[in-house]
C-alpha cells in the first residue's frame, strides 16, 4: 500500500484543506467540513451494502419462507402476519445487534488506532475484549449456578459484568504501561500480556461449572449473534445511541491531535483530556458492544483499515468506518451461518479466521515501511 | 552437527570448544547443582503436599517399598505420574523458550505467546473431532503437526524485513495466529459438547487429570527435541552472531534453522498434547537461566531446561496448597505470575526500542 499522506487528503477538519483546495466548505456553528467527493461516495457505497446485507438477514436465515421482496415489504408494513412474526421478532434483532455491534466496533477502532497513530493498537491486541469477558463469563457461571436469579443476571449482570470487566482491563493495560508516557510498542505488549492472561482466567472460571453453563460461556467468548434478541438489541441501542454521537463529536479533535500535540494546541485542542475522552469513549464502545455479542474479533481492527483505504484518508475516517464495521460484521454473520449450513457458526470464528491473516498483512506491510 | 575444525575466537581468553574457563566454569557447575537440588526439592514436594495428608516418613516408606495400602498408591497411581509428567512439561516448555528467544533474537518469545501451543491445541481438537483419536500416542503427531505448522508460519510473516522481526511484530503475529487458530478450536468444541467438556479442562494446562502413562507417550518426542536442541547449542551460538558470520565459520545456517525449529514443533507439541497449553514457562525459564549462564547455549539449554521443570513443579504445589478443598492448576497459577513478568520485561526501555 503505497503511504497515505499525501497533503491533498489530509483529513483535518481544523486545518481547513478544502479552502487551500478550493473546496466547498459545509460551516454548522463552530463546526466544519470540507466536502470530499470520494469519502461521500464510499460512504453511500458501504451504506448501500448495509441495506443490502440488512435486507438479506431478514430474508434468508433458517428457512427459505422469507423472499427479499417479502420482507422488504414486512419493513414497509405489509407482509402476512407469520412472516410480520419472522422477520420482525426472529431476524430482526440479530441484524440490529450485528449491525449495532459492528459499528460500535469500527467507531471504537477507527478512534484508538487515530489516537496511537497505529493500525496494530486496536481493541483486539489491547485486551479489552478478554477483559471484558471476565466480567461477562463471571456472571454466566455464577448466575448460571444462583437458579432464581439467572434471568435478571443474563439480562443486565451480564452486559454490566462485561462493561465494569472491560474499562477494567484497559485501565490496567494504560497504567501498566505508562512510563512518563505511554509508548505505542510497549502499549502493545503490555496489552498482549494483559489479554493473555485474562484468556486464562476466564477458561479458568469455565472449569467451576456444570457444562451447560460453561458451553453459553464458550458461545459467549467465541462471539456469537445467535442469542440477539430484542431486549439485548434494545439495550445494545439505547447505550449505543448515546454513546456514538457523542464520540463521533468528539472525534473531531482527532484531526487536530494527528498534526501533532503542540500543533493540536495551537488549534485551541486541550490535548490531554481530549485524549483521555477518547480513549474512554473508545473503550466504552467495545465493552457495549462485546456485551451484547462477545468480543468479535478484528473487526474493530480492519475496519477502519479499509475505510481509511478506500477513502484514500490519513486517519481512519470515523463516520466511514463505523458504516463499514456495521456492513461487515453483517455480512460476516451470514457467511459464518451459511457457508456451512446446516452447521451455523457463531460470527466471530469467521471474523478471526479472516481478520487474523489481515493483521499479519500488517504487520509484513509496516515492516517493509519501517525499513525504508 | 557442524563443528569447525579450527576453533574460532569468542571473545576475551575463551575459545569455543571449552566450556569456559576456571572461575566461570565453577560458578556455572554450582548453579547447576543447584538447580538440581531445587529441582529435587520441588519434586519432593510434588510427592509429598497433596489434598490427602501423608506423613513424610510414610510417603517414603510407600516409595522405596510400596506395600499397596493407601498411602503408597496415592504416592504411586497419582503424585508420582504426575511429579514425571510436571517434569517433563517443564523441560520441554523452558527448552523450547530457549529455541525461540535465539531463533527469533527476539526476548519475549515463548510457545504459547507465539500461537506454536495453539497450533498444537487446535490440530489436537481437530483430530479428536474429525477422526475420532482418543489415544495421546496417535494425537501427538498432531499435536506436532500443529506447532511446527504454526512456528513456521509466524516465523515466516513477522520476519519479512531483513533485520528480522521486532519483538512487537513477532509478538502480534503470534496474538493473531493465536487468535485465529483458538477460534477454530472454539467453533469445534461449541458443535461437539463432548469435546467441550475435555477441553475446557485442557485448555488451562493442567498437570492432574490426564490420561494414564501420558508421560511415557510424550517423552520419546521431547527427548528427541532435546537431543536436537543440545547438538545445535553450538550452531545457535554461531548463529547470534548473524547468519553471515555462522556461515563464515562453517557452520550450516539452514541446517542449524531447520532442525531449530524441528526442536521446537517436537519439544512444544508434546508438552501441549500432553498437559495443555501451559503459558509462559518458556518465556520465564530462558531469562531466569541467562541471568546466570549468559548467552552460551551449550549451558543455556541444560540451565532453562532445570528451570522450567521446577518451575512447573513449583507452579503445580502452590496450586494445591493455595486452595484448602480443591486446588489452582499449574497453567492458572502461571499464568498469573507470568502476566506481571511480561510486563515488568516489556517495561524495560531496551526491549521496546529494539
Amino acid at each position: 500500500m503505497s503511504a497515505p499522506a499525501s497533503p491533498r487528503t489530509s483529513p483535518s477538519p481544523h486545518a481547513d484543506p478544502g479552502a487551500a483546495l478550493n473546496r466547498p466548505v459545509a460551516h454548522i456553528g463552530p463546526a466544519a467540513w470540507t466536502w470530499r467527493p470520494r469519502t461521500a461516495l464510499v460512504c453511500l457505497a458501504v451504506a448501500a451494502l448495509l441495506a443490502a446485507a440488512f435486507l438479506r438477514a431478514l430474508a434468508a436465515f433458517d428457512t427459505a419462507d422469507v423472499g427479499l421482496a417479502d420482507a422488504a415489504a414486512v419493513l414497509l408494513g405489509g407482509g402476512d402476519p407469520g412472516q410480520r412474526f419472522i422477520v420482525l421478532e426472529l431476524r430482526m434483532p440479530r441484524a440490529a445487534t450485528g449491525a449495532l455491534v459492528g459499528a460500535a466496533l469500527g467507531l471504537s477502532g477507527a478512534i484508538l488506532q487515530s489516537l496511537a497513530r497505529n493500525p496494530l493498537a486496536s481493541p483486539d491486541t489491547l485486551g479489552i475484549g478478554w477483559g471484558a469477558a471476565i466480567g461477562a463469563v463471571t456472571v454466566i457461571v455464577f448466575g448460571g449456578s444462583a437458579g432464581g436469579v439467572s434471568g435478571i443476571a443474563a439480562q443486565f449482570g451480564v452486559p454490566a459484568g462485561a462493561i465494569v470487566g472491560g474499562l477494567a482491563a484497559t485501565a490496567a493495560v494504560f497504567g501498566l504501561s505508562w512510563r512518563s508516557g505511554v509508548h505505542s510498542n510497549r502499549l502493545l505488549l503490555v496489552g498482549v500480556a494483559v489479554s493473555l492472561t485474562c484468556a486464562n482466567l476466564v477458561y479458568w472460571i469455565m472449569t467451576w461449572t456444570d457444562l451447560q453453563s460453561a458451553a453459553r460461556a464458550q458461545t459467549w467468548v467465541t462471539g456469537s449473534l445467535h442469542a440477539a434478541d430484542w431486549d439485548r438489541a434494545g439495550a445494545a441501542a439505547v447505550a449505543l445511541a448515546a454513546v456514538i454521537p457523542l464520540t463521533l463529536g468528539v472525534g473531531r479533535a482527532l484531526g487536530a491531535l494527528g498534526l501533532g500535540d503542540d500543533a493540536a494546541r495551537g488549534l485551541g485542542v486541550r490535548v490531554d483530556a481530549a485524549r483521555l475522552v477518547l480513549l474512554l469513549l473508545s473503550a466504552l464502545l467495545v465493552c457495549v458492544a462485546t456485551s451484547a455479542a462477545g468480543p468479535i474479533n478484528f473487526v474493530a481492527l480492519a475496519a477502519p483499515q479499509i475505510a481509511m483505504r478506500l477513502c484514500r484518508c490519513a486517519q481512519p475516517p470515523l463516520f466511514t468506518a463505523t458504516l463499514m464495521g456495521a456492513a461487515l460484521t453483517l455480512v460476516a454473520d451470514q457467511l459464518a451461518a451459511g457457508l456451512f449450513a446446516p452447521l451455523q457458526l457463531p460470527v466471530g470464528v469467521f471474523t478471526a479466521v479472516l481478520g487474523a491473516p489481515y493483521l499479519m498483512y500488517l504487520i509484513v506491510l509496516r515492516h517493509r515501511e519501517a525499513r525504508l | 552437527m557442524t563443528t569447525s575444525a579450527t576453533a574460532p575466537p569468542r571473545g576475551a581468553g575463551e575459545s569455543a570448544p571449552s566450556f569456559g574457563t576456571g572461575p566461570r566454569l565453577r560458578r556455572r557447575l554450582a548453579g547447576l547443582g543447584l538447580l538440581l537440588a531445587v529441582l529435587a526439592a520441588c519434586a519432593a514436594l510434588s510427592i509429598a503436599v497433596g489434598s490427602r495428608s501423608i506423613a513424610p516418613a510414610d510417603v517414603w516408606s510407600s516409595l522405596v517399598a510400596p506395600d499397596g495400602d493407601e498411602s503408597s498408591t496415592i504416592v504411586h497411581a497419582l503424585r508420582l505420574p504426575r511429579t514425571l509428567l510436571g517434569a517433563v512439561v517443564g523441560v520441554a516448555l523452558g527448552v523450547a523458550g530457549v529455541l525461540m528467544q535465539s531463533h527469533t533474537r527476539n526476548p519475549i518469545a515463548d510457545p504459547s505467546l507465539l500461537g506454536v501451543a495453539y497450533g498444537a491445541a487446535c490440530a489436537v481438537v481437530l483430530s479428536i473431532f474429525l477422526l475420532g483419536l482418543t489415544d495421546v500416542s496417535t494425537y501427538v503427531w498432531f499435536a506436532i503437526g500443529g506447532a511446527l505448522a504454526a512456528s513456521v508460519a509466524v516465523f515466516a510473516v513477522a520476519s519479512g524485513g531483513s533485520r528480522g522481526p521486532t519483538p512487537v511484530t513477532l509478538l502480534l503475529a503470534g496474538a493473531a495466529m493465536s487468535a485465529m487458530l483458538s477460534a477454530v478450536t472454539s467453533a469445534v468444541v461449541l458443535l461437539d459438547e463432548s469435546s467441550l467438556e475435555v477441553y475446557r479442562f485442557w485448555r488451562i494446562g493442567s498437570l492432574s487429570g490426564r490420561p494414564e502413562g501420558v508421560t511415557a507417550q510424550v517423552l520419546p518426542f521431547v527427548a528427541a527435541g532435546l537431543v536436537l536442541a543440545l547438538a545445535g547449542s553450538r550452531g545457535m551460538n554461531a548463529l547470534a552472531l548473524g547468519d553471515d558470520v555462522a556461515a563464515s565459520l562453517g557452520h550450516r545456517v539452514r541446517l542449524v534453522r531447520a532442525s531449530g525449529v524441528a526442536a521446537i514443533a517436537l519439544l512444544a507439541g508434546g508438552a501441549v498434547a500432553a498437559a495443555g497449553p501451559i503459558g509462559f514457562v518458556g518465556l520465564v525459564a530462558p531469562h531466569a537461566a541467562r541471568a546466570v549462564t549468559g548467552p552460551d547455549h551449550r549451558w543455556l539449554v541444560p540451565y532453562a531446561a532445570l528451570c522450567g521443570a521446577a518451575l512447573v513443579l513449583a507452579a503445580d504445589v502452590a496450586g494445591r496448597v493455595v486452595r484448602g478443598s480443591g486446588e489452582v492448576e499449574a497453567g492458572i497459577v502461571l499464568a498469573v505470575l507470568g502476566g506481571p513478568f511480561f510486563v515488568a520485561l516489556a517495561r524495560r526501555r531496551r526491549l521496546i526500542e529494539l
